[in-house]
């Protein structure tokens, strides 16, 4: 057999038809469903008279619009949510899941959270599968090995009714990274500098694979933050090949195989990885050593830079378009040319998201802030954790006291100030330091300037009142 | 859905390169239930100062937009296909678009055609006094001006937009081999199959 990449190997093991023009059928093992991409796809299978074909291969969350705020009141009586549009969307799938038979955790369930968060966390993301969500950031399961990839409301309708997706294969892309990161630089900075080297619409058309020894020494919680946002550089799908790492991540989740079937699926996933001699058709190299802690600039994703450097003069790019995308940014952020980034204030810190909402996000976070105090220029700063069992464990290791004596508030889970569709937004003109993935115009709020960085970062930030290289808060060990 | 054969009219010349979704639809216009009046909400933070080309009486109710490359990238809102189709647009042309957006674009009848960069600034020419035609059967883009540019587009989506396919009507057709391909994942893999009802 012809020598494969791990994206080819999933591929071929979910082909059900193929087209004679190419189009093939391709088998969908899970589905995340939130409520915010689904309404219509339920609504259209009730006017067509429509079932789901396959219940138990999907799991919904309501994560996108319920507030962080408590959920519930001193007698355990549920608080309704105040935006009567927000609430419509809850009501619509907490109606949804078990009228169609889904597994469903609601907006008080101790497993609810953002299903990028949950998904892994219960298990139900496993090495191998094909894994769709109305989200873009699906592709963060990619982490585990899964071939995971956003989708629109239509085909959420068509994977309810079908379990299947019509789909083209991809081309493959390779991005090595060599090397290894330096102290306080993190899989975020990582994948930052990446989508910064390769640009927004580096990976259309592809999956990405990452390789190297960076990747197989991180932990699931860091691969999970790269491919997270493999869309954001342009590329639909990220995969990282699963390993003992992993396996050691999933064994004993809730939804994960037990017993024979354990050791049967561990054999399987010991066979999913890009064998010696397959090619990609595209490769990019990444030299680890040179990554800085990384913010951006701009307002697209691409827009990075370490955090010793400066803002870029627009006409430094060769290219007329991105110049005037480059100025367009800079009037929209408030910056100049030439300006320190390390000189930025910033008035907001947001800690939380489907790309750095997890444990260890929070105990990085929680380590720079420990015995410390925000600064006076932060005037709203939060800590989101990304799942209700990611909030008891950080509870139980008192990181939620960490983040509250330091100054900032500890919320429920959820997508919070990521996008501005629920109560957590930024003010206009203000800016914030954010662990989210998305600095685009408008996205936390209207008006909102957003610098993305790492939790570390964000930390270090609400320390200073201004975006600030982490590797000068690090501590000597006690 | 309906049939699309071809696009005639005056276009949007827009131009912006990297068009996110949040642009196109801002997520607090997301919290709809229904797919209709997204076009109101439609490049909010652009039209605020009421001088964008969506708010010029030239080109009101056109059916085609003009745009830089990467269209649509970002989030995979297809609330964002609908915005579109609510303000009336049944095209988009660009050198290139992200790959969810074009996938909702098409499950909404919605074109997007990619040209050549040199192809979209002459269209931006163009656009700005008189209309543009697009025609899916030859898969051309033609002017008044004797322009005329061919594009490429997935044989299997053009001929769902030509014949106004429902595609999830086209798939349950295949229900036998997708149940075969059910029963070999049960036996070869029960882990896969189990999903949200595996053993406690």
């Amino acid at each position: 057999m012809t020598a494969r990449t791990l994206y080819e190997k999933i591929w071929d093991a979910h082909v059900v038809a193929q087209r004679e023009d190419g189009t093939c059928l391709i088998f969908i093992d899970r589905h995340l469903v939130h409520e915010v991409t689904s309404p219509q796809a339920f609504e259209a299978l009730r006017m067509a008279g429509r079932t789901v074909r396959r219940p138990e291969l999907t799991l919904a969350v309501p994560d996108h619009n319920v507030p962080t705020t408590a959920r519930v009141d001193a007698a355990g009586k549920r608080i309704p949510i105040a935006d009567p549009q927000s609430a419509q969307q809850l009501a619509a799938l907490e109606k949804n899941a078990p009228e169609f038979g889904i597994r469903y955790f609601g907006a008080t369930a101790r497993e609810q959270g953002i299903v990028h968060v949950v998904g892994p966390e219960q298990g139900f993301s496993l090495p191998g599968t094909t894994i769709v969500c109305g989200d873009s950031h699906t592709a963060c399961h990619g982490g585990v090995g899964a071939l995971a990839f956003g989708i629109g409301t239509s085909e959420v309708e068509h994977v309810l009714a079908t379990q299947t997706l019509q789909l083209r294969k991809s081309k493959t892309m390779e991005v090595r990274v060599e090397g290894d990161l330096g102290p306080g630089v993190t899989a975020k900075d990582l994948i930052m500098h990446i989508v910064g080297a390769i640009g927004t619409a580096g990976g259309t058309g592809h999956v990405i694979e990452y390789r190297g020894k960076v990747f197989e020494q991180m932990s699931i919680e860091a691969r999970l933050t790269v491919c997270n946002m493999s869309i954001e550089g342009g590329a639909r799908a990220g995969l990282i090949a699963p390993d003992e790492t992993t396996f050691a991540y999933l064994k004993d989740r809730p939804l994960a195989p037990k017993g024979a079937e354990w050791d049967e699926a561990v054999a399987y996933w010991k066979t999913l990885h890009t064998d010696e001699g397959a090619t990609f058709d595209k490769s990019v190299v990444i030299d680890a050593s040179v990554i800085e802690p990384t913010v951006t600039w701009g307002t697209s994703p691409e827009d990075t830079v370490g955090i010793s450097g400066a803002v870029p003069d627009p006409m430094s790019f060769a290219d007329p378009n991105k110049q005037r995308a480059a100025q367009a940014s800079l009037d929209y952020m408030g910056l100049a040319p030439g300006q320190k980034l390390a000189e930025v204030e910033v008035q907001n810190i947001f800690i939380g998201s489907c790309t750095n909402s997890r444990i260890e996000d929070m105990r990085a976070a929680a380590e720079v802030l420990r015995g410390r105090k925000v600064h006076p220029n932060i005037k709203w700063g939060i800590v989101v954790p990304g799942s209700g069992l990611v909030k008891l464990q950080a509870e139980a290791e008192g990181l939620d006291k960490v983040f509250t004596e330091a100054g900032l508030e500890w919320r429920e889970p959820g997508c919070s100030a990521c996008l501005g569709m629920n109560p957590d937004k930024v003010p206009a003109g203000e800016r914030s330091a954010s662990t989210s993935n998305r600095n685009f115009v408008g996205r936390q709020g209207p008006g909102a300037r957003t610098h993305l960085v790492s939790p570390a970062m964000a930390a270090a930030a609400a320390v200073t009142g201004r975006l600030t290289d982490v590797r000068e808060l690090v501590r000597e060990p006690a | 859905m309906e049939k699309v054969t071809e696009v005639e009219g005056r276009a949007y010349p827009f131009g912006m390169k990297n068009v996110d979704t949040d642009i196109i639809i801002p997520a607090h216009f997301l919290k709809t239930v229904t797919r209709d009046g997204l076009g109101e909400g439609a490049f909010e933070a652009l039209r605020k100062d009421g001088d964008s080309v969506f708010d010029n009486p030239e080109f009101a109710g056109a059916p085609i937009v003009i745009a830089g490359d990467n269209f649509g990238c970002g989030s995979s809102r297809e609330h964002a296909a609908w915005a579109l189709l609510d303000m009336g647009v049944k095209a988009v042309i660009a050198p290139s678009f992200s790959d969810i957006f074009s996938g909702n674009a098409f499950k909404n009848g919605i074109l997007t055609v990619a040209l050549p960069q040199e192809a979209v600034d002459r269209l931006m020419e163009v656009a700005q006094t008189d209309s543009i035609t697009i025609d899916l059967e030859n898969q051309s883009v033609s002017t008044p001006f004797q322009d005329r540019w061919t594009f490429e587009i997935d044989p299997f989506r053009k001929n769902c937009l030509l014949e106004g396919l429902d595609e999830v009507g086209l798939t349950l057709q295949s229900d036998a081999v997708i149940s075969a391909f059910e029963d070999r994942l049960r036996r070869e893999q029960p882990w896969v199959a189990s999903g949200t009802k595996a053993a406690a």
